[in-house]
């Protein structure tokens, strides 16, 4: 077993994980990046419409303005300390990443050009505002690249296909990682003093997803076992439009350009739910209203999901009808989404400058996740108690600036403003101090998990189980939840633990390259996390966000104007339905804003 | 619709398995919209648990599942079964040592593209407003195509030059180049065009054309390959590079 020693370690090689890794090897820290995938392959590489900032390149913004659109789409849940520095250094990042050389497209007088997203609005939810700075419909892919770019120009070290798979403290300190090298199956002990989770989400929770296969929580999971609690595990957003049954994503942008929803009517229906910005409303909102519009037999075919249209003839009626003198063509489709086009093209047949797209609700977003300070320092109390040596940034982390419900381009704006913060910060800690030692064997416990996994000749291959979970979730911890539905899925998930301990059966016995081995390890990950959101979902007994109870209808702010912490009891194995959670719901929402400005106080959310 | 798999394969911890060789799988309740890495998946999940592949965001934008298709470089997630046929032939791509089943090493591969400077060099002072620099719509159009890039590899080892001479650059380096040659903002196209001049560089290309249909992105690769011998032989970068499609503008 090979062990390195490298002052920061970052885990994943997303948005977050590069930027961190920039700013920490800036400030003079040895930084290492261990990424499972090649970096460019990470998930932040797929994200479309853009990323939020009040640059107002084209019609007047304002921070505060993004600020409150944020708490807003959040349902009042985000921390308004971490929401103001979201909105604030939204602007300096996104500059920054222009001066990096991110190639935005550009307004004509050469500045870089902004669209319409959901949720972003002026002046206090007045109208739709032009805050998502874009190229083309592949933003976050020119985000990846050029923040990649940047990490090899600075000489960043990287262990590419090495996957991070325990987390090492010593006497509450994090100490490193331990991580196996893909291609050889060695275990490798990392070393460090400051150790950043950039590991992403678990949209492989749920079966239909915009998520890459390789999104699995590992990071989060791995910190949970290890003691950290998960905040806000309840709150996962759906994107309203994903390729039907497919789960392909479908940016906002394509509502930003005057893309409408359409029921088997031909209704555009969110002028019911959202009468004010229709189909821009945030994203909770707009997946409800496609439920409920195919709940009440208005799908298409009278099958689960409705048509988002982009056609400029239907766009130029509705644009009429609302007095814009803006109108749309199919060259302009063809330029500001191409790769929108090319994913309807290519997969469903459906050319969009032609015909209406197939779109139903995708797993998306977590909201919650590893609970951090401003700073990406891990808290683990409602104290706010620092875990020293360990930070979390991106989606992986709960800050928490999205509460109950984040806005279109905010992911992006999030890992690159608290990925920088972090990279900052642990360049300034590990000045300070010394290495703390290494426990002794520190890869005992998971080297023995994983002989465990290698050497499983059950009944059960993991992919039987991985369905059964997502089908489960898909259907008790969706978009609407009631108490026996999110019981069932809860007691579902414990019986799927107990058989991927009991009855497991694996194939590949090998040590190179074993992605059998490694899937099912993902799995027992996913299990984890599945099993954590639906108690924090059955705990919380209101409506908020993309937490949606039938039985619990609306938000209550007496009660529920907190985060959930929710531990389980240490130890690296899917523990086989014993778990006795604890649920901690005492740290309160931290409302900043609202103490100098009303406006930031809850109130019905409308749109 | 029943579907006939021939997969080649290659474990080298496993004796017998340890040359490469065919497999054939069957499957049964396919349908012609799946993609070719679902179908792998079903092979791996309810066959053979050994079968290796790279694989993550399954639509065609992180490049991870680069694959020798029928014959064709293609992305897995990227094509269907209406594109392919009942009879599909897997193997990797060719021309980088094969690591097991359809994983390559990816290494040579990286190693040429951090050869040509590939990040964005601009030592001058940003604006004193603190803002952007500015470029123009028809200067940031000259360079769109090749910023769509996504490293999967497809279009290099597609080309004969590369399968003969693995120590050419390749065309994803110089498609990676050319993003940055051509991008008015950028200061070191000088040491790249340099970089790229060298026997391995450009001029190993013979303009055989396998790369442009190879890539996943409809990135016109051979195109962009050309406009940089040109920068080459004229010393300069202006008036060469061309827009190839429509780029984004601003919607106001």
């Amino acid at each position: 077993m090979k062990t390195h020693q490298y002052e920061a370690v970052v885990v994943g090689a997303g948005g977050a994980g590069l930027m961190a890794a920039l700013y920490a090897s800036k400030g003079g820290a040895k930084v290492a990046v261990i990424s499972k995938l090649y970096p460019t392959r990470s998930h932040t590489g797929t994200a479309q419409g853009g990323i939020g900032a009040a640059l107002g390149n084209l019609e007047e913004d304002k921070p505060l303005w993004h600020a409150y659109d944020t708490v807003k789409g959040g349902d009042y849940l985000a921390d308004q300390n971490a929401v103001h520095v979201l909105a604030e250094e939204a602007i300096d990042a996104v500059i920054e990443l222009e001066h990096m050389g991110l190639p935005f497209d550009r307004t004509p007088e050469g500045r870089i050009s902004q669209r319409r997203f959901g949720g972003h609005t002026s002046n206090f939810g007045e109208k739709p505002v032009r805050r998502a700075c874009h190229a083309a419909d592949r933003t976050g892919h020119m985000i990846l690249q050029t923040l990649y770019q940047q990490c090899i120009k600075q000489n960043v070290k990287f262990f590419d296909e090495f996957h991070v798979i325990d987390v090492i403290m010593n006497g509450g300190v994090c100490v490193g990682v331990i991580a196996v090298e893909l291609g050889t199956g060695e275990l490798h002990v990392f070393h460090s003093k400051a150790t950043l989770f950039a590991t992403g989400g678990w949209g492989r929770v749920w079966s239909v997803t915009s998520n890459a296969h390789s999104l699995t929580g590992d990071g989060a999971a791995v910190a949970f076992r290890r003691g950290v609690p998960m905040q806000d595990m309840e709150f996962y957003q759906f994107h309203p439009t994903g390729i039907y049954r497919m789960g392909i994503l479908i940016t906002e942008g394509v509502r930003g350009e005057g893309g409408v929803l359409i029921n088997n009517r031909g209704e555009r229906f969110m002028e019911k739910y959202a009468p004010n910005i229709k189909d821009l409303a945030s994203r909770d909102v707009v997946s409800r209203a496609i439920y409920l519009e195919i709940r009440e037999g208005r799908g298409i075919k009278g099958k689960d999901y409705v048509y988002l249209d982009i056609t400029p003839e239907t766009v130029n009626r509705y644009l009429a009808e609302a007095g814009e003198t803006r109108r749309l063509d199919r060259e302009t489709v063809e330029k500001k989404l191409p790769d929108i086009l090319d994913f309807c093209r290519t997969y469903l047949g459906v050319d969009p400058v032609k015909e209406p797209m197939p779109i139903q609700p995708t797993a998306h977003y977590a909201m919650g996740g590893i609970p951090t300070n401003v700073d990406a320092e891990v808290v683990i109390d409602d104290k706010w108690t620092v875990l020293p040596g360990m930070y979390a940034a991106g989606e992986v982390a709960c800050v928490s600036c999205h509460g109950a419900n984040r806005l279109g381009t905010n992911s992006l704006v999030d890992l690159v403003v608290f990925g920088r913060r972090g990279g900052k910060a642990m360049a300034e800690y590990v000045k300070g101090i010394d290495y703390s030692p290494l426990p002794a064997n520190p890869a005992a416990d998971i080297e023995a998990e994983i002989a465990r996994i290698r050497g499983s000749k059950g009944g059960t291959r993991p992919g039987v189980l991985r369905s059964a979970m997502q089908k489960t979730m898909m259907e008790g911890v969706g978009v609407f939840r009631e108490e026996a539905g999110m019981q069932k899925s809860l007691d579902t998930i414990r019986e799927l633990k107990s058989r991927f301990q009991t009855d497991l059966h694996i194939d590949d016995t090998g040590m190179k390259f074993n992605t059998d081995v490694i899937e099912a390890w993902e799995l027992g990950c996913l299990l984890d996390l599945a099993e954590s959101a639906a108690a924090s979902a059955l705990n919380r007994t209101e409506s908020r966000g993309a937490h949606s109870r039938e039985d619990f209808k609306q938000r209550d702010d007496e009660k529920w104007m907190v985060h959930t912490l929710i531990s389980r009891p240490q130890g690296l194995a899917p523990d086989g339905g014993a778990a006795s959670f604890e649920i901690n719901t005492n740290k309160k929402v931290d409302q900043s804003l609202a103490e100098s400005d009303e406006r930031f106080k809850p109130k019905v959310r409308s749109y | 619709m029943d579907i006939a798999f021939r997969i080649r394969r290659f474990n080298p911890e496993v004796q017998g398995k340890n040359k490469p060789y065919w497999q054939e799988f069957q499957l049964t309740d396919v349908e012609e919209t799946d993609r070719v890495l679902e179908l792998l998946h079903r092979v791996k999940w309810e066959q053979d648990g050994t079968l290796t592949l790279r694989r993550a965001c399954a639509h065609g934008v992180c490049g991870s599942d680069a694959m020798r298709i029928n014959g064709i470089n293609r992305l897995a997630c990227k094509v269907l079964v209406r594109d392919v046929g009942t009879k599909i032939q897997v193997e990797p791509i060719l021309g980088l040592p094969v690591l097991k089943d359809l994983v390559v090493d990816m290494e040579p591969f990286f190693d040429h593209y951090r050869s040509v400077m590939p990040f964005f060099v601009n030592d001058t002072a940003v604006p004193t407003d603190g803002r952007e620099r500015l470029q123009s719509q028809e200067d940031r159009e000259k360079f769109d195509d090749t910023t769509k890039c996504i490293l999967c590899a497809a279009c290099t080892t597609s080309c004969p030059s590369f399968w003969a001479n693995g120590q050419y650059v390749g065309p994803a380096a110089i498609v990676q180049a050319h993003r940055f040659i051509f991008d008015t903002r950028d200061q070191a196209w000088k040491e790249r065009l340099e970089i790229l001049g060298e026997p391995n560089g450009v001029w190993r290309c013979r303009t055989i054309y396998n790369c442009t249909p190879a890539c996943p992105r409809e990135i016109q690769v051979t195109k962009a390959i050309g406009e940089v011998k040109l920068a080459i032989r004229a010393g300069k970068r202006e008036g060469i590079a061309t827009p190839v499609g429509p780029i984004a503008e601003s919607n106001s």
